[in-house]
């Protein structure tokens, strides 16, 4: 089989060929480094690619076929971790100059699942700095472009991960979602990317944003090999407090069984309207139109706080990314700036962090700062967690009608690198559909329904479930994802160019 | 909602142990205040009687046994120290009290 | 320290001024593990060989709560009187400092663990006062640093500090007291009789062995003053890490002194925090910071809500052990002795021992007279405790029962504590190998009494007639004959027996 063929077949079809013994997990690891080689200049999906650590894990994959051991379902199939996930003995950096050279002493306790699982990671993917953004521009080690078009951005914060996808570089990556950072990416890539249930997946080990928004997620080219990732991350750990201590959902069998026959799927008023791009709506009402044909019932639900989502999120979580990264002072790990014998360890440390820290991730320290601070705390993080209850709320209501949700997942496709840059608030507007399942804590899948008209770029459609009921966004979009192909005749990736 | 000035802007900075430079304080006041702006749209619902939510789980009680379990070695806790000295993190002279 | 400070007299300031306190105590918990990661908390380990990625605030590491921590502080909250949360958090007050990884305390906040108790403690006079308790939180200490370069170890003119994070992440119980009003000129003392209360309740607990001396248990004092027959009231000073009980009180009368004499000459108070100079017992400014702290504090989203049931609470309740005023309570009126002897007990450190010699088969009364005379002489010759010395209260007791069964004297028995502190082995053994019995041979004791009469004719005569405490010297001779060996008692008996005279 040539290189070409092996980087555009799926996780699932990869993982059946080694078992079978048609591929070698070697093999296949040696064309998608070479795929890296050839395309990640122009892409830039990469900030670190571990080809030592990858082969040797293909080896040992191949070296347990060959004893006769049984493999996992994702054995010897690459994958690109998202560089916020601490990789024992491989750099680590958040896309920051401030961990620039860390090398963490220890793996995050999805690093150690993946390894366990035979998975073989190519390395590390490029990210907005600490995953604060929407298009991957504020990383400290340059952008990474959208494979559809590379003046255009991958989506943020996880850019580097769904570009690695659409550019066939890697079958699987791994996203983190604090806002959206799965969803949006997955969106205007034509990938599909899950923010599972809030502490489905372990954040030990997962370098912290927003504590209680962060969730880690599977980023996929198809809504199985998605669950088939799903099964290997999810899982309680014992050393994360907010770990779900639950049996994990079917997903892979729901992906299996995709069927919408007799379900609900609500439909918010909410998440259409000014902001939103012509081409993208036109898409998500042929989404509900075929999620009709297929046998759904469409509810319109009125969830009226969700306008007071991003609102919300840009309270809450600057406020925790506030002090979670308090602890980047250049005294034990990373960047040190000014240690020159005439800084105190104070002024060591306030001259690291502003040398260390990019203009987005200050910016969010210092609106942090100032919800939490003396005389703002009620009107502003506490209000905000007061419309966290109402969102909440708003959801539990709407899960009484419907079975799922669904919306476009971002109100527009890709937009230019540079186009948003200078415009905080334009930026933040991109996580206008996706924020507020992060603030209730459920679960929700984007997966591509077509191109805009106007730009032929892709399209995202999202689906939200209720918490714990990860399975239904699996069941959901295996059923579109199947009816959607057999409409183009072919998965949606294939249309993007050649690079 | 009040308006960001510089001043504020500075003793944020002093908080949040950012050494800004004053084109920065210049550019944050005005953006922070854009943002503030936009986002204390919350406050609406300050007055209504609503239980905050801090955490999208509703667990209680995650606790672990009183046991002990490895620790790293000294190379591997040091390992990535700026600067490091009789197996301790070697820090700038702390202005601290005294 | 350079700087002076005007001082008024103690009597005087209390003519003027009614003093107000807050204390604030840390105890490091004893738990095996450190409050959010299961680093070991032994002491004495290199540096930084206790630290992992939590403790070290690691990027990506995360916290999980120790329960026996949890259970620790739920035991101290009830030991004093408190209501223990139905629900609480933790939050995280937010602040720099290079001994803290993290760069913010998990601590708790607005919802600690227990709240609104009181403990009654006792001055030395055995007067009782009531100290109200506000709150009882669970926390985490810092790591410990060591700075060189400058004069002995101090922060100031050090060229560099050198960070050590085993102690990071340690278990901390504050107690934080209400504001103590009404012990007047007894403030200090009260301020002491609280910490040394306190002290007490955490090692009956058996939660920490509390040892100030080694950090385990540290006081803040707040004080202030208010004009006599004033409500408000005024403007505190917080004097930090105050480490003995004695300094306790002495901070607290230094701080009375220093506010009196500010306010009286017409200046006003700074709100700031001081430190306590053992040296020279008075207390200097600490850093003033330009601006005040803003601590930033909100529910710790890495954690969720602790919310002990109320079973697992009466569970707890139910198997508190008695609580030390109680327990020196009934002790003294089970012994039939006076509050200033349980006081010097006390002071002495001599409680346990003399309980446990008791629990041995020991009288209260020769437990007590033990540890409080030959064995306290003892440890206050070499400078010891009474629990560091070589003799346990098992061997104490078994002294009193050769004494209590006739084979020892008091003067042999105090031959075999010597020879037990000196490494001789048990009672039992350095009697045998000193030879250290008492002689009860009647025929030998009898020849010996004789003897005695026979060599001091004029004081037989003196006894016959009548002068009973004469016999003194006979019974003096007859110990000297007999080389200590005999009971004096019985030695007493036969001279007046033979000399046909009955005691008085
Ligand atoms: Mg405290
Ligand atoms: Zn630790």
């Amino acid at each position: 089989m040539t290189d070409s063929t092996i980087i555009k077949l799926t996780a699932a079809q990869i993982a059946e060929k080694i078992a079978s013994g048609e591929l070698t997990a070697v093999e296949v690891t040696e064309a998608h480094l070479a795929r890296i080689e050839a395309v990640d200049e122009k892409v830039h999906a990469f900030l670190h690619v571990d080809r030592e650590g990858a082969l040797a894990q293909a080896r040992a994959v191949d070296e347990k076929r060959a004893r006769g051991e049984k493999l996992g379902p994702l054995a010897g199939v690459p994958l690109a971790l998202k560089d916020i996930f601490t990789t024992e003995g491989v750099p680590t950096t958040v896309g920051s100059k401030i961990l620039e050279g860390w090398i963490p002493p220890y793996d995050a306790t999805l690093t150690k699942r993946l390894k366990a699982a035979d998975v073989v990671i190519l390395g590390k993917t490029n990210m907005d700095e600490f995953a604060m953004g929407s298009s991957t521009e504020n990383s400290a080690y340059g952008p990474t472009g959208n494979p559809w078009d590379l003046t255009k951005i991958p989506g943020g914060s996880g850019g580097g991960s769904s570009a690695a996808l659409a550019s066939f570089q890697s079958p699987l990556a791994i996203g983190t979602d604090t806002g959206g950072s799965i969803r949006q990416p997955a969106a205007v890539t034509g990938t599909v990317g899950v923010k599972p249930t809030y502490g489905a997946v372990s954040r030990f080990g997962m370098v912290a944003f927003s504590s209680s928004l962060d969730q880690g997620g599977p980023c996929a080219r198809t809504v199985l090999d998605a669950a088939l990732l799903h099964e290997v991350i999810a899982g309680h750990d014992p050393l994360d407090s907010t770990s779900i201590d639950a049996p994990v959902p079917a997903v892979v069998e729901a992906a299996r069984n995709g069927s919408v026959q007799g379900m609900r799927v609500g439909v918010v008023k909410q998440f259409r309207g000014e902001g939103y791009q012509a081409g993208v709506i036109q898409r998500f009402d042929e989404s509900v139109e075929l999620l009709k044909e297929l046998g759904a019932e469409i509810v319109e639900l009125d969830c009226p706080s969700f306008d007071l989502a991003l609102s919300a999120y840009y309270l809450i979580a600057p406020s925790e990314c506030s002090s979670n990264l308090a602890r980047f002072d250049g005294l034990r790990y990373g960047l040190r700036t000014g240690d020159d014998g005439g800084h105190s360890a104070e002024e060591v440390t306030s001259l690291t962090r502003e040398a260390g820290f990019g203009p987005e991730v200050k910016r969010r320290i210092m609106l942090g700062t100032y919800a939490l601070s003396s005389g703002y705390y009620d009107a502003y993080y506490g209000s905000a967690q007061k419309v966290r209850t109402l969102i909440t709320r708003d959801f539990e209501k709407a899960f009484e009608q419907v079975d799922v949700i669904v919306s476009p997942t971002t109100p527009t496709t890709a937009f230019a690198i540079g186009e948003r840059a200078d415009d905080p608030m334009a930026m933040y507007l991109a996580d206008l559909c996706t924020i507020p399942t992060n603030l209730a804590g459920n679960a929700a899948m984007s997966l591509p329904c077509g191109l805009a008209p106007e730009d032929n770029l892709p399209v995202g459609l999202q689906i939200i479930a209720p918490a714990l009921q990860d399975d239904r966004l699996y069941k959901v979009g295996a059923a579109v994802e199947a009816a959607f192909v057999e409409k183009w005749g072919h998965p949606l990736l294939e249309e993007a160019p050649s690079l | 909602m009040p308006g960001i000035t510089r001043e504020e802007v500075a003793h944020l900075a002093r908080l949040a142990r950012l050494e800004l430079k004053p084109e920065e304080l210049d550019h944050f006041a005005g953006q922070l205040d854009d943002i503030i702006g936009a986002v204390a749209r919350v406050s609406e619902v300050a007055d209504q009687d609503v239980p905050p939510t801090s955490h999208p789980l509703p667990l209680t009680n995650v606790m672990r046994a009183d046991e002990v379990r490895p620790s790293l070695t000294p190379e591997q806790a040091l390992s990535g120290a700026p600067a490091q000295e009789q197996q301790r993190f070697k820090v700038p002279q702390i202005l601290g009290e005294e | 320290m350079t700087t002076t400070t005007d001082l008024v007299s103690y009597e005087d300031a209390l003519a003027s001024y009614d003093p107000v306190m807050g204390l604030e105590v840390h105890v490091e918990l004893g738990t095996r593990t450190k409050m959010f990661c299961g680093c070991s908390t032994e002491l004495g380990a290199e540096p930084n060989s206790q630290t992992c990625p939590t403790c070290l605030g690691l990027p990506g590491a995360l916290p999980v709560v120790n329960a026996t921590g949890v259970e620790s502080a739920i035991k101290i909250g009830l030991a004093l009187n408190c209501e223990i949360a139905e629900w609480c958090r933790f939050a995280r007050k937010n602040y720099f400092y290079p001994d803290m990884p993290k760069n913010f305390q998990t601590s708790q906040y607005d919802e600690p663990i227990a709240f609104n108790g009181y403990l009654d403690v006792q001055l030395e006079d055995g007067e009782s006062f009531r100290v109200e308790i506000e709150r009882a939180h669970m926390e985490e200490d810092t790591g410990k640093s060591t700075h060189v370069g400058g004069a002995t170890g101090r922060i100031h003119g050090a060229s560099h500090s050198l960070l050590d994070y085993n102690r990071a992440g340690i278990p901390l119980i504050e107690i934080v007291t209400k504001p103590i009003v009404g012990a007047g000129e007894r403030a200090p003392e009260v301020a002491k009789a609280y910490v040394r209360e306190l002290r007490e309740v955490i090692r009956a607990l058996g939660v920490s062995e509390a040892r100030m001396e080694m950090g385990q248990m540290r006081c803040d004092v707040n004080l202030s003053l208010r004009p006599n027959g004033t409500e408000t009231f005024g403007t505190r000073s917080e004097t930090k890490n105050v480490n003995s009980l004695r300094s306790v009180e002495r901070a607290a009368r230094f701080e009375i002194m220093r506010h009196a004499a500010v306010l009286s000459g017409g200046g006003t108070i700074v709100q700031e925090t001081r430190h306590f100079h053992e040296d020279t017992g008075s207390t200097t400014s600490g850093r003033v910071k330009e601006e005040a702290e803003d601590y930033r504090y909100f529910p710790e989203p890495d954690l969720v809500p602790v919310a002990p049931s109320r079973e697992w609470v009466e569970e707890i309740r139910a198997a508190l052990p008695e609580m030390p005023l109680a327990r020196r309570t009934r002790l003294l009126a089970e012994w039939g002795i006076t509050a200033t002897d349980m006081q010097a007990i006390l002071n002495a450190g001599a409680l346990d021992p003399i309980v446990a010699t008791i629990d041995a088969g020991a009288d209260a009364a020769s437990a007590r007279k033990w540890w409080m005379g030959e064995l306290a002489r003892s440890a206050n010759e070499s400078g010891t405790s009474l629990d560091e010395l070589a003799i346990t209260p098992q061997q104490v007791a078994r002294v009193t029962e050769l004494v209590a069964k006739g084979d020892l004297n008091d003067k042999l028995a105090r031959q075999v504590i010597e020879g037990v502190l000196a490494g001789e082995g048990t009672p039992d053994e350095v009697v045998d190998k000193r030879g250290l019995k008492v002689v009860s041979d009647e025929g030998a004791l009898t020849a010996a009494v004789e003897e005695a009469i026979a060599g001091n004719p004029g004081v037989a005569d003196k006894i016959r007639g009548g002068k009973v405490a004469a016999a003194g010297a006979l019974v003096g001779a007859v110990m000297k004959a007999t080389r200590g060996q005999a009971d004096a008692a019985r030695v007493k008996e036969l001279i007046l027996e033979k000399l046909g005279v009955s005691e008085g």
